[in-house]
């Protein structure tokens, strides 16, 4: 077919997405702009003003009335992400004395710091729930609440942090865009924020196995061996079939939760067969086929057996990635002390000036 | 004028930069603030920009085909010419602010000279270093201030952290006078910014007469090698294999 | 992404700053988010490499949470309303006759 020989950049991976992005904030906008006609007072009605404003796909802020269900949920929720962030530093920063040129060094430090500040920006989305940060840390470190289970995959090759790139963070783009659209403003926010940095973090993934896949063989090989090995986990990144996942029918009716987990995790398979072949690698799935019918591919699913027994603690790397964060924080809390003991150091002697004055 | 004077210069502060940022790299992960890690991430970031220019300008100085990664990937440590202050263990995060402040002190009115210097290549990467220094400066000094200042334990421990380093700071200002800048020259403008910030930490200078050297000989201490086999290993695995 | 006048928050050893960047010169600084630092240099500089890794910023404001005041939702009629009458605070209230430029 003649001039179909180029990629156009924003057909590049993650390029679709990012435009999904900019089409949920210019949604956002477009919402709040939009008067809700005969809407009930917040004064008068809370629960009524709360379910118009959902209807009405506008945001629901800090100060707004809102069930407690929904309020528990949020926080679970954009905590647990925040935790996935923070932990999820650890597999990658496991490569960056290694990276095998400056060039991979640097671009891999900025990325594990992008995550750092992706759970910055989740946790203080959290705090205007009414919980802090300090909380929600120490309900990390006391196992109490959850990260993706992903991150308990160990990082054994250069190209494990193009697998991650490429798929985790593909699988969690896919997974968030649509929470660009959730109807707790902050979050949407927070959100937005984090899809527009993340398109390049999926981006140098698949850079990373593309150059592999096309360099020597034991290269190829590594490539192959990493998509061999994380492409099962990073299906599994979508949850549990929906007939199992207990969360969802809710969460969808309060937008904040907008799409199915087999519904997404469809849509990341799509995604994916076109760009494993551009890698030239295969997917490790004999099933792996187009479905004429049904517009999509069938896929082997992920052993959700697997799944559970992680997330209940006995992944490869659990114990490793809490422990690393539990001495992180430990150590560190010298540090904060003499920050703190400084500040009021501080602050009493401006006080001492103030009435000397 | 683009001597083998320029190539040594740029060699040994491409060296010290990538030294650094290998050492900084090392708290990914770990820092004790999660801010911090942002933080210490950034200053990695500058310093490996910093090192990539100046190993990539020695590699063309020197004309053997080198390029960045020729330079950091396939010399062992005898051949590299970095400052022994940078190679040393993070150690505490105490010790990694007073070697981050001992190091922006000197980069600072290292890199202001340097872009002032004949060589138009080296001025360029010295005019951008040297706000990026300012920036480190200002956050080691900050936080050496509160360490200091801080909590019984903070106090000893950045007191050890300077007790261990100071040493080590006396090799920054060793006399070049044929180098584009002169080292010598340096120490004044280093005394200036990190005298009054020690004395407003609480923190003082130990009275030794020990002056560590030899980095820029290439004669480091034991840490190096280790530093540089992690460093090194992967693309060592692979040679000749495009990344 | 934290909004002023929160719901009480449980005391933190660190607290809790509200950050604005002006994202060029020539705008106004705009709520960004919030950060934790023991005190305004370090959340300054925390702001800094937080919320302008990508320069999205040329000037920043930190302040401490606790220090905002917000209005609240139920207030909106008696804080906002009064405005909504005001037509003539807003250029396209004027009608320009034909012909004139520059107005």
């Amino acid at each position: 077919m003649y001039g179909n020989d180029f990629v156009p950049q924003e057909d590049a991976p993650g390029g679709g997405l990012l435009g999904q992005v900019e089409a949920a904030e210019v949604a956002l906008r477009e919402a709040a702009a939009r008067s809700r006609e005969g809407a009930a007072a917040p004064g008068e009605d809370p629960a009524a003003y709360f379910a118009d404003v959902i209807d009405a796909d506008q945001k629901i802020e800090p100060r707004d009335w809102m069930p407690d269900a929904y309020r528990r949920t949020l926080v679970r929720q954009i905590a647990q992400h925040a935790h996935s962030e923070i932990i999820g530093m650890q597999p990658e920063g496991n490569w960056i004395s290694r990276a095998p040129s400056l060039k991979r060094k640097a671009i891999l430090l900025a990325k594990v710091q992008d995550e750092a500040g992706h759970g910055l920006y989740l946790y203080a989305a959290a705090e205007t729930l009414g919980v802090s940060r300090d909380e929600l840390v120490e309900l990390l470190l006391d196992g109490r609440q959850k990260y993706s289970s992903i991150f308990n995959y160990p990082t054994l090759t250069w190209a494990d942090v193009g697998a991650i790139g490429w798929l985790v963070d593909g699988a969690a783009i896919v997974n968030q865009v649509p929470l660009c659209r959730c109807s707790y403003g902050p979050y949407a926010r927070a959100m937005i924020r984090v899809c527009k940095e993340e398109s390049f973090h999926q981006r140098q993934g698949f850079e990373i196995l593309h150059t592999l896949s096309h360099g020597t063989p034991a290269q190829r090989a590594m490539a192959q061996d990493a998509l061999d090995r994380w492409w099962y986990p990073s299906l599994a990144m979508f949850g549990p079939p929906d007939g199992d996942s207990t969360h969802s029918a809710q969460s969808m009716a309060w937008k904040i939760k907008r799409f199915s987990n087999d519904e997404l995790r469809q849509r990341f398979v799509d995604m994916c067969v076109q760009q494993a072949e551009i890698l030239g690698l295969t997917i490790p799935d004999p099933d792996l086929r187009w479905n004429e019918e049904r517009q999509a591919y069938d896929f082997t699913q992920p052993d959700y057996d697997e799944l559970m027994r992680v997330i209940k603690g006995e992944g490869p790397c659990n114990r490793q990635r809490m422990e690393h964060r539990r001495r992180a924080h430990a150590d560190g809390a010298w540090v904060r002390e003499a920050a703190t003991a400084y500040a009021a150091k501080q602050r009493a002697e401006s006080q001492r000036e103030k009435v000397a004055a | 004028m683009k001597g083998p004077l320029d190539f040594t210069l740029a060699l040994a502060l491409g060296d010290d930069a990538l030294v650094a940022a290998q050492r900084l790299g090392e708290w990914a992960t770990r820092a004790p603030e999660m801010e911090e890690d942002i933080a210490l991430a950034n200053i990695a970031l500058d310093q490996l920009g910093a090192a990539r220019l100046l190993l990539s300008y020695a590699g063309e100085l020197e004309g053997a085909g080198r390029d960045e990664d020729a330079l950091a990937f396939l010399r062992d440590d005898r051949e590299f010419r970095n400052c022994l202050l940078v190679e040393l263990p993070n150690g505490d995060f105490a010790v990694t602010m007073v070697k981050l402040l001992l190091l922006a002190a000197y980069q600072v009115p290292l890199y202001t000279a340097l872009a002032g210097c004949a060589d138009e290549r080296l001025a360029a990467i010295g005019a951008k270093a040297r706000k990026e220094s300012a920036y480190h400066l200002d956050h080691a000094a900050l936080w050496v201030k509160r360490l200091g200042d801080g909590t019984d334990e903070s106090h000893r421990r950045a007191q050890a952290a300077v007790d261990q380093l100071w040493p080590y700071h006396h090799e920054l200002f060793t006399a070049d006078p044929a180098a584009p800048v002169d080292p010598a020259g340096l120490r004044a403008d280093f005394d200036a910014v990190v005298h009054p910030v020690l004395a407003e930490a609480t923190l003082t200078r130990p009275a030794t007469g020990w002056t560590p050297g030899g980095g820029r000989d290439g004669v480091h201490t034991e840490h190096l090698s280790f530093l540089l086999a992690e460093m090194q290993v992967l693309h060592r695995a692979h040679p000749g294999a495009q990344w | 992404m934290s909004t002023p006048g929160e719901p009480p928050r449980t005391p933190v050893t660190s607290p809790l700053w509200e950050v604005f960047v002006r994202a060029r010169r020539g705008l106004s600084h705009t709520h960004v988010g919030s950060l934790h630092a023991p005190d305004a240099e370090l959340a300054l500089r925390n702001a800094r490499d937080l919320y302008t890794r990508r320069q999205e910023g040329v000037s920043i404001w930190v302040v401490p949470a606790g220090a905002i005041t917000a209005s609240s939702p139920d207030e909106k009629d008696a804080f906002f309303d009064p405005a909504a009458d005001k037509v003539y605070r807003h250029p396209t209230f004027y009608e320009v006759p034909d012909g004139v430029d520059h107005l």
